[in-house]
């Protein structure tokens, strides 16, 4: 009865690495303020740094391009506003420049704040992707012109896992003299990110994607790219996030990142093996699906797939009952009526939006889970199906 | 699993494990009338079908379907064993408010989900008394306009409040009412607090 459930949820947050546990607990210990000269306060700079100088290795930066900041969302925010904000600082950023591109497909964060960007009067336009959640070179070039500051563009998608091709991006961005910033959340850690090989200016990473804390993101800066702050008034992160160092959250990041150095390769080809029974049990034991995202640009662990007939909420709940956690695209699910614009974006009907369901993979599923999960899926998707309207059926 | 911190309350829980009259394909269940309500655009739909004891023009039976979430198929569960027994004409007339006492509990934006059921079971009713020439007794749910500029109705506040407008803002947000000349604004606001008052009563505390 109390059996713990399989996770699949591992793109909305993972379970803390029992290392990243482990570090924690001693951190409780060190309670100094890393400003502080004296010696329990140099103690806990010692850790903040050690941690900037991992994540910083991790993607290949510099320790003084890493600033730590409360969320992912924040990282995105803290791009964004520089994009409308009227101080002297924030217009040499973006070169006197006033306008933005992203893409339909990005998280809430980057599409509330460049909501927010357009009230301000900064034109956002937004770039098409295609049936796998790909954009289109083409499609980027064309959205250019010499007034667009910023250039931001998801590294790869929560919702269907798809990975775009950044390097491309930012080398398009940057031959039209705009910066170019990438929401990394869903990549680092889970796949390879090289920020000179990218060549990108800004990128957001956030601790609990990766079984670290929540509460705790880091912003890649490129060195000589001018900064403005969303959080004022300190002195702290060298004068470009004011607030005392969340160490706890920090030092998690830091462990949490140390550890995918070790585990992260081998994790991908594991994930992708489970993925690919997981995938082959579903086509085989349940007709009428399809798979959403990218057949092989994609996270290693993340699958997307829509059920004719049945939506995607009661599918979540029944699989809930039987100890199985996953995610849905159903506007049920969110509290607002409309379904997942990420789906959306990549043509799919509403009706295959609302009938579908994310399951992503992490380090502690198994191969045997895959197998209860698609027999217990088989189960339930037949069940609702079975007192469905529309499936199999015409009621007119 | 435990059975308190489940997403809603147990009889919804218990309603959406066992779900209580859904038709089955093979029963061949012969209806007296059947309704359809929701759009799977929305992400929802419901189809009722009801058999009516003509004498004492009594529900006598129902079956239902639905492409809808957790709390559409518990709602419309509870709400199928409500009727059974119950005249056409307080089957008609049952609120949304009815069928959420019956389940004991339910959030507030899931509220937009369980009115499904009571919509197809009018829809049903109205079918039962066009296939039995009982025309006069068919109650078209009249309309009446509140905004003259954007043409919104009260139906369509009543809807947004089901859907979660608690402030006039939030009214016009999901209405566009009042964005024009404003001149409906009281009573808009009068309305408002009235169907508030109504489908949520529980929350005056």
């Amino acid at each position: 009865m109390n059996k713990k459930p399989i996770y699949l949820d591992h793109n909305a947050t993972t379970p803390l690495h029992p290392e990243v546990k482990k570090a924690l607990t001693e951190m409780m210990e060190i309670y100094g303020n890393p400003s502080s000269l004296h010696s329990d306060g140099r103690e806990a700079r010692r850790r903040v740094e050690d941690a900037r100088e991992k994540t910083a290795t991790f993607i290949n930066a510099r320790p003084d391009e890493i600033i730590f900041v409360g969320s992912g969302s924040e990282a995105n925010n803290t791009v964004l506003s520089m994009m409308s904000c009227p101080s002297n600082q924030c217009q040499m950023t973006r070169k006197m420049r006033n306008a933005v591109v992203t893409t339909k497909i990005e998280h809430p964060c980057i599409l509330e704040s460049s909501k927010c960007l357009k009230e301000r009067g900064t034109p956002v336009t937004y770039i098409d992707v295609d049936e796998f959640g790909k954009i289109d070179p083409d499609n980027l070039r064309k959205k250019l012109n010499p007034n667009i500051g910023l250039v931001s563009i998801i590294m790869a998608n929560n919702e269907i896992g798809t990975v775009q091709d950044i390097k491309t991006f930012a080398e398009i961005a940057h031959q039209n003299g705009s910066l170019f910033h990438t929401d990394a959340v869903q990549a680092v850690g889970k796949i390879t990110v090289d920020v000179k090989a990218l060549n990108v200016d800004f990128l957001t990473i956030s601790a609990h994607k990766m079984y670290g804390p929540k509460g705790i993101g880091a912003l890649y800066v490129k060195h000589g790219i001018p900064f403005c702050p969303l959080i004022r008034g300190g002195h702290q992160e060298m004068g470009r996030r004011a607030g005392t160092e969340n160490t706890l959250g920090i030092v998690g990041l830091g462990k949490a990142i140390e550890m995918r150095k070790i585990e992260m390769e081998s994790e991908e080809k594991r994930l992708l093996e489970l993925k690919k029974i997981l995938r082959a049990g579903i086509e085989k034991s349940i007709p009428d699906i399809k798979f959403n995202g990218h057949p092989t640009d994609c996270l290693p662990g993340t699958l997307n797939v829509s059920f004719d007939g049945a939506e995607g909420e009661s599918i979540l709940l029944y699989l809930d009952l039987e100890g199985i956690e996953i995610s849905t695209g159903s506007a049920c699910a969110s509290g607002s009526l409309d379904p997942s614009h990420v789906l959306l974006a990549t043509g799919l009907s509403a009706e295959r939006a609302h009938g579908s369901v994310r399951i992503s993979l992490g380090r502690e599923n198994t191969v045997d889970e895959m197998q209860y999960v698609v027999k217990t899926l088989e189960e339930v998707i037949r069940r609702i199906r079975s007192m469905s309207t529309i499936y199999g059926r015409n009621i007119q | 699993m435990n059975m308190s911190n489940w997403l809603y309350s147990d009889t919804v829980k218990e309603h959406f494990m066992n779900p209580r009259n859904i038709l089955k394909d093979e029963e061949n269940f012969l209806e007296d009338g059947k309704g359809i309500a929701g759009n799977i655009k929305c992400g929802d739909q419901m189809m009722m079908l009801i058999q009516v004891d003509k004498e004492k023009n009594t529900i006598k039976d129902c079956r239902w379907l639905t492409y809808g979430c957790a709390s559409a198929i518990a709602s419309t569960s509870v709400l199928s064993e409500m009727i059974k027994g119950m005249t056409l004409d307080e089957a008609y007339h049952l609120t949304p408010k009815d069928v959420v006492k019956g389940l004991g509990s339910l959030p507030e934006h899931k509220i937009h989900c369980s009115v499904l059921g009571d919509k197809a079971l009018r829809a049903a009713i109205n079918d039962y008394y066009r296939r039995n020439g009982m025309n006069e007794k068919i109650e078209i749910e009249e309309a009446r306009i509140v905004c003259q500029c954007m043409n919104v109705t009260d139906h369509e506040i009543e809807n947004a409040v089901l859907e979660g407008a608690r402030s006039y803002i939030e009214l016009q947000e999901m209405t566009k009412l009042g964005t024009v000349c404003g001149q409906c604004k009281d009573e808009a606001t009068r309305l408002l607090g009235e169907y508030i008052q109504k489908n949520f009563p529980q929350k005056e505390t």
